[in-house]
């Protein structure tokens, strides 16, 4: 009886899980204060290009980052995670930096620890991964220190680091490199690109042009709620085809 | 009636000399707060937590309720017990009036509200920094109470802290309950109500003093843990 259950259990380990990419809004509308700040919104996210998410203060990029990863509930509109809704298994399958590292009262270790059991890995496992994920951060000599009196480019790093020890399949960063000193990027672009290559779906916000030249594939031009460009990166930065996108890239005020 | 510095002599004697009328009293107060305290905590921190992380309808009226229970005089709490634990009342049977036990029982329901009410509001304030990332792992209700219990660790102890000094310090209930028998259900503050009406100033004030002491060093200690916090985590 038990041979038979462990043999069920294996294979269902073993099954390939379904894809999840490519990830899908449709007419998406969030709304706040009687203001439409995401305004039926269309995109579409297709696995192995690493997307970044530009464009002007207030232009719904953090929102649209939470609507999709299902911290924030549309108004209207769906998300579609390889044409299903997000239930609990796809949202185990994600994760989130934010711009602001939320780390918990505890290690450097006992954050990477907790997230690894809050998505039910045991704990021989938990240690495995945790170590290795500290080493490639460059973390390992600061693990014992309390989370919270790590520098900013280190805190940044460890929730970084948090976040891939999950393996997760689509990593969404809400500008994870803001405030951070050259080196300290450097440090963050580096785990990300290596994730990246690793075949984890990386959908990225940020402010920063040189950084989105050195990281994006594609990149996403948010205006007012509305994707405004999608287009090669390498293409949108020097010859972008809205002429909003052009004066955003141009560093003039667009309304 | 003794005059003043006679009973003060006499009081730090006592003290000294490690009385043995003294030490049962002193004892018995501890065991009988610490019980409550211990019980309390038990409750309500995860009744506290759980009301700061769950939504459901009639959460605010709860939190009025709990809030303003805080408050309860202490003689209206021993006047409920008593009733309940008298012969004539629902648990009589039990025979548990005038015991240790009936003390421990009414110190617990004076102290329940303030852990719970204070553990709901810090609680709640850390689940309002964390909130997002806890959703992010995908955390469900008992877990996210878990990570918040320990995360929260150190204020909550103050909290506990702060149940101590309410229960250590009150006469109305344990009075009521206890009846204040020697050797039996005799603690500090019912002892040092009698003692003090019946003339006996050195008794009395040997407890008192031993009562402020313990006081201070509960503060002490609240103020000492909360330096080593900001120093450890919160920074």
């Amino acid at each position: 009886m038990l041979e038979r259950a462990l043999a069920f259990e294996v294979a269902a380990a073993a099954r390939p899980a379904l894809p999840i990419l490519p990830l899908e809004a449709k007419k998406l509308v969030f709304e706040a204060a009687g203001r439409r700040l995401i305004d039926g919104l269309d995109l579409l996210l297709r696995p192995g290009l690493l997307t970044v998410v530009m464009g002007p203060n207030g232009a719904g990029k953090s929102l649209l980052l939470r609507l999709l990863h299902g911290l924030l509930r549309p108004h209207a509109g769906s998300v579609l995670w390889a044409g299903r809704p997000a239930d609990r298994a796809i949202g185990r399958r994600q994760a989130m930096v934010f711009q602001r590292p939320v780390l918990l009262r505890r290690s450097a270790l006992g954050n990477l620890r907790h997230a690894l059991a809050a998505r039910g890995l045991a704990y021989s496992e938990r240690t495995v991964r945790t170590r290795k994920m500290l080493e490639i951060a460059g973390l390992a000599p600061l693990a014992r220190m309390p989370a919270r009196r790590l520098s900013g480019g280190e805190q940044q790093r460890l929730a970084l680091a948090r976040a891939l020890a999950l393996e997760p399949e689509v990593l969404f960063l809400d500008e994870p490199a803001a405030n951070l000193d050259p080196a300290s990027t450097l440090a963050i672009e580096g785990l990300i690109q290596r994730a990246h290559d690793d075949g984890v779906k990386i959908v990225l916000v940020t402010h920063d042009f040189g950084q989105a030249r050195r990281l994006a594939d594609e990149i996403i031009f948010l205006h007012k709620g509305r994707v405004e460009e999608q287009a090669a990166a390498a293409r949108f930065l020097t010859d972008p085809a809205s002429a909003k996108a052009e004066a955003f890239l141009a560093g003039r005020i667009v309304l | 009636m003794q005059d003043f510095a006679t009973a003060f002599g006499l009081a730090f004697g006592m003290i000294a000399a490690g009385d043995p009328a003294l030490a049962e009293i002193v004892l018995l107060s501890l065991r009988v707060t610490l019980s409550a305290v211990a019980i309390a905590c038990a409750l309500g921190l995860p009744l506290g937590a759980g009301l700061g992380v769950l939504r459901f309808p009639g959460r605010g009226a709860s939190i009025l309720l709990l809030n303003a229970s805080m408050g309860l005089p202490p003689v209206v709490i021993g006047l409920l017990i008593y009733l309940l634990l008298s012969g004539a009342g629902p648990l009589g049977v039990l025979g548990l009036l005038y015991t240790p036990t009936a003390m421990i029982i009414a110190q617990t329901v004076l102290v329940l509200p303030i852990v719970a009410a204070l553990t709901r509001q810090t609680v709640e304030d850390l689940q309002g920094e964390y909130d997002e990332q806890l959703r992010s792992l995908g955390l469900g209700a008992w877990a996210t109470v878990k990570t918040l219990l320990w995360d929260a660790r150190y204020s909550l102890l103050t909290v506990a802290l702060a149940g101590f000094g309410r229960a250590i310090a009150e006469v109305g209930a344990v009075l009521i309950v206890g009846g204040n028998i020697n050797h039996v259900t005799r603690v500090m503050t019912t002892a040092i109500a009698l003692e003090t009406s019946k003339g006996d100033l050195a008794l009395a004030l040997a407890l008192g003093l031993i009562l402020i002491t313990l006081a201070v060093a509960v503060n002490g200690v609240v103020m000492a843990m909360r330096q080593a916090t900001a120093r450890i985590t919160y920074a």
